[in-house]
């Protein structure tokens, strides 16, 4: 196989994204047609490229040796094959799905070219073999994620969410770039394999290092959602269904998971900074999963879950476990990408109705979304032999190794997601019906329920070795294994499978029946007033600011400039007007006594 | 009694006062124009005197040479001058009446504060 060939994975969707937006905007089916096929040649080619060789490809792009260099290069490894899997297979299903979901939207060719254009970032993101590539198409997910968010963009809550989201992670990348150039300047290169093999020959201080990680981790905290910059991601929800499944559960958010496992070699070098990413991370983890115990909106509380379960991520590369890290993103994908496209076909066939407790009784109405719903949820919470229950046990027990409280915390939040999900999954599948959209609830078309069942599946399977060995790669399994044999795998594992128990019975106990909540917990309820606090902040700063600059703007600029020039013009004409006194007379005496003054001073000085 | 320069500068001087003293007192505006006209001539008086009261010969005239009578050609031009001064000023004075129905410079005063 040639080594140029996994550009094609790469730039299909861009021309696809390319044609839809220039040339077949007006027809709607032409351009869902390209859309998918382009995702679908991805998904082969990346197969083809899955089972081949590894290799790198590079083409030089902003080339002032020695100066400085930066190319555009693909790599294929077994973390890049992993995630080219993830994303063109989710995309593939999504892309299938939008098809139905997306039916009666009236701008549907700008929502598939917007897709395309978001697989094509996504890849870019995924191939890419050095740090400024990474981060232009870094950018391109924000881009195309700011687009998908505010699709129905006429909807004020779209278009503030889409900003929202679009701001928040240019906090992020802000100190994503920073770091990049730190790391840039110091290893002179931005390849990764080239960094990879200076850093170690050179003599870099430990705060250095430590900051340069931390600064790039900022781009993982905005992209991945982490506190303190997580707000964004629930309210991205506004986005259609599809969207949140594919770019806000299953790929996007993990760009920051998969970007720290790229640079792990680095990661490695900083004790201070893996301290703080892993409790970043269980810190998201455990605030993500409170919130969602109080969400009423179905899709708010699967993005809450997602929060959470990227905190699980983070904290893995925290705990130098990138390897369990990918192995979770890995299953997530499958069984998030399901919830959320499970939660779409409900929220289709209520007619757009998201509020749980309006829901209820589905079990039997929608049987296909029901079953694989079931399935999504049960590995999503750690039931054992569901693919969730292995990779979920992997980062627990890379935590303990590492500290008992990192572990503590992950055992309590994975204790509340089997609640949470227990709740959502009896609320809406089990009681009355609380509404007269839900008495008519029905499955989708098969293009709805396929993917689906296809996601159900590998929820079910891609736990497994003959699945997850492959999936992973040599390298990446060979981590997970040896995260195993370091011990305590059988207490760990029972521990989890109990806090899945408790849980679980916790949810069922509490929630089976019951027409309204009956819980109240505001603090939950509320975000923890993470908005409201940083409204309060960014609303203080800025009246701060505004004050200042106005009192500048007011009294220095206008006032001692701008009319101080002028009112002295003003007042020296306004002294002077007293001379004009009107009598010809008195002019023509002044002028004669000029005329004295002057031949005074010519003849007589 | 001869009459020297200083007869002549004092006839110059008091026309230029009684000039002044018009220009400075009357208010009909024709009256103080007439006595700008004066002052002039007082002036023009004072050149011609000079003039002929310069003894001071041309040096490269020759063997009879005259006196110096730049002064009184330079009275000439004043006087032509003045002729064209005095067709303008009549001419804003009347223009200025037809305006004001007045000559007087007490109703000439809208030029000031």
């Amino acid at each position: 196989m040639d080594a140029r060939f996994p550009w094609f994975i790469l730039l299909a969707p861009l021309a696809a994204a390319a044609i839809i937006q220039l040339i077949t905007r007006r027809s709607r089916s032409l351009s869902a047609t390209l859309s998918v096929a382009s995702v679908c040649f991805s998904l082969l080619a990346s197969l083809f490229v899955f089972f081949g060789p590894d290799g790198t490809s590079e083409v030089p792009w902003l080339d002032f040796r020695p100066a400085f260099y930066v190319p555009m290069g693909v790599t294929i490894d077994g973390l890049s094959k992993l995630m080219l899997l993830v994303v063109t297979g989710i995309g593939a299903l999504v892309h299938i799905y939008s098809l139905v979901y997306m039916e009666e939207d009236e701008s549907q060719p700008r929502f598939f070219g917007n897709l395309s254009l978001f697989m094509f970032s996504m890849l870019g993101i995924v191939l890419a073999n050095n740090f400024a590539m990474m981060f232009i198409f870094w950018e391109l997910v924000g881009l195309s994620s700011y687009l998908l968010i505010g699709h129905w963009f006429t909807r004020e809550a779209a278009a503030a969410a889409a900003n929202k989201a679009f701001l928040t992670n240019r906090i992020g990348d802000f100190g994503f770039m920073l770091g990049i150039l730190m790391v840039w300047t110091a290893t002179g290169t931005v390849v990764f394999s080239e960094m990879e093999a200076r850093l170690p020959t050179l003599s870099l201080t430990a705060g250095f290092l430590t900051m340069a990680v931390l600064l790039i981790f900022c781009g993982a905290v905005g992209k991945s959602a982490q506190v303190p910059l997580h707000v964004w991601l629930p309210d991205a929800m506004e986005g259609p269904t599809p969207v949140s499944a594919l770019i806000h559960a299953a790929t996007m958010v993990a760009a920051g998971v998969y970007m720290l496992a790229r640079v792990s070699f680095l990661v490695e070098l900083s004790a201070t900074a893996q301290t703080v990413i892993a409790w970043i991370g269980i810190l998201t983890a455990v605030l993500a999963a409170l919130m969602a115990t109080q969400q009423d909106d179905i899709k708010r509380v699967l993005a809450y879950s997602t929060l959470s379960q990227l905190g699980y991520m983070i904290m893995a590369i925290g705990v130098s476990a990138p390897g369990a890290a990918m192995f979770h993103l890995f299953t997530h994908a499958f069984f998030k990408a399901l919830l959320f496209l499970g939660a779409g076909a409900i929220i289709h066939a209520l007619h757009h109705e998201q509020d749980i407790w309006k829901m209820g009784g589905l079990s039997g109405k929608m049987k296909w979304t029901f079953l694989s719903f079931t399935a999504g949820t049960l590995a999503l919470i750690g039931c054992p032999f569901f693919s969730g229950f292995f990779s979920k046990d992997v980062i627990l027990l890379a935590a303990y190794h590492r500290s008992f409280f990192l572990f503590a915390l992950g055992l309590f939040t994975a204790l509340l997601t089997a609640f949470y999900m227990t709740r959502l999954f009896v609320v809406v599948f089990f009681g009355r019906s609380r509404s007269d959209e839900a008495e008519h609830g029905h499955d989708g078309p098969p293009a709805m329920t396929i993917p689906l069942q296809i996601l159900a599946v590998f929820s079910v399977i891609a736990g497994y070795g003959f699945i997850a060995n492959t999936a992973l790669g040599a390298e990446l399994t060979h981590q997970v294994h040896a995260i195993h044999e370091a011990g305590r795998a059988t207490l760990v594992m029972t521990l989890a499978t109990f806090a899945f128990v408790v849980g679980t019975a916790g949810g069922w106990l509490l929630y089976k029946g019951q027409a309204k909540d009956p819980v109240l917990i505001p603090l939950f309820r509320n975000k923890f007033y993470f908005d409201e606090l940083y409204e309060a902040l960014i609303a203080g700063t800025q009246d701060l600011l505004a004050t200042i600059s106005r009192f500048l703007d007011q009294w220095l600029i206008d006032g001692l400039l701008v009319r101080g020039l002028s009112g002295a013009a003003w007042a020296t004409g306004f002294a002077l007007r007293f001379l004009q006194f009107g009598n010809l007379q008195g002019y023509a005496f002044l002028f004669g006594l000029g005329v004295v003054t002057m031949i005074y001073f010519i003849v007589f000085r | 009694m001869t009459l020297t320069l200083n007869h002549y500068l004092l006839v110059s001087g008091l026309l230029f006062a009684i000039g002044f003293a018009g220009v400075m007192l009357r208010r009909n505006i024709i009256i103080i124009f007439m006595c700008l006209e004066l002052m002039l001539n007082a002036a023009n008086l004072s050149l011609v005197a000079f003039s002929r009261f310069n003894l001071t010969l041309q040096p490269n005239l020759g063997p009879n040479p005259l006196p110096n009578y730049n002064g009184q050609v330079l009275v000439f031009f004043i006087i032509t001058v003045a002729a064209a001064e005095v067709a303008v000023g009549l001419a804003i004075i009347v223009a200025l009446f037809r305006a004001r129905q007045s000559t007087h410079v007490e109703d000439i005063n809208s030029l000031k504060f």
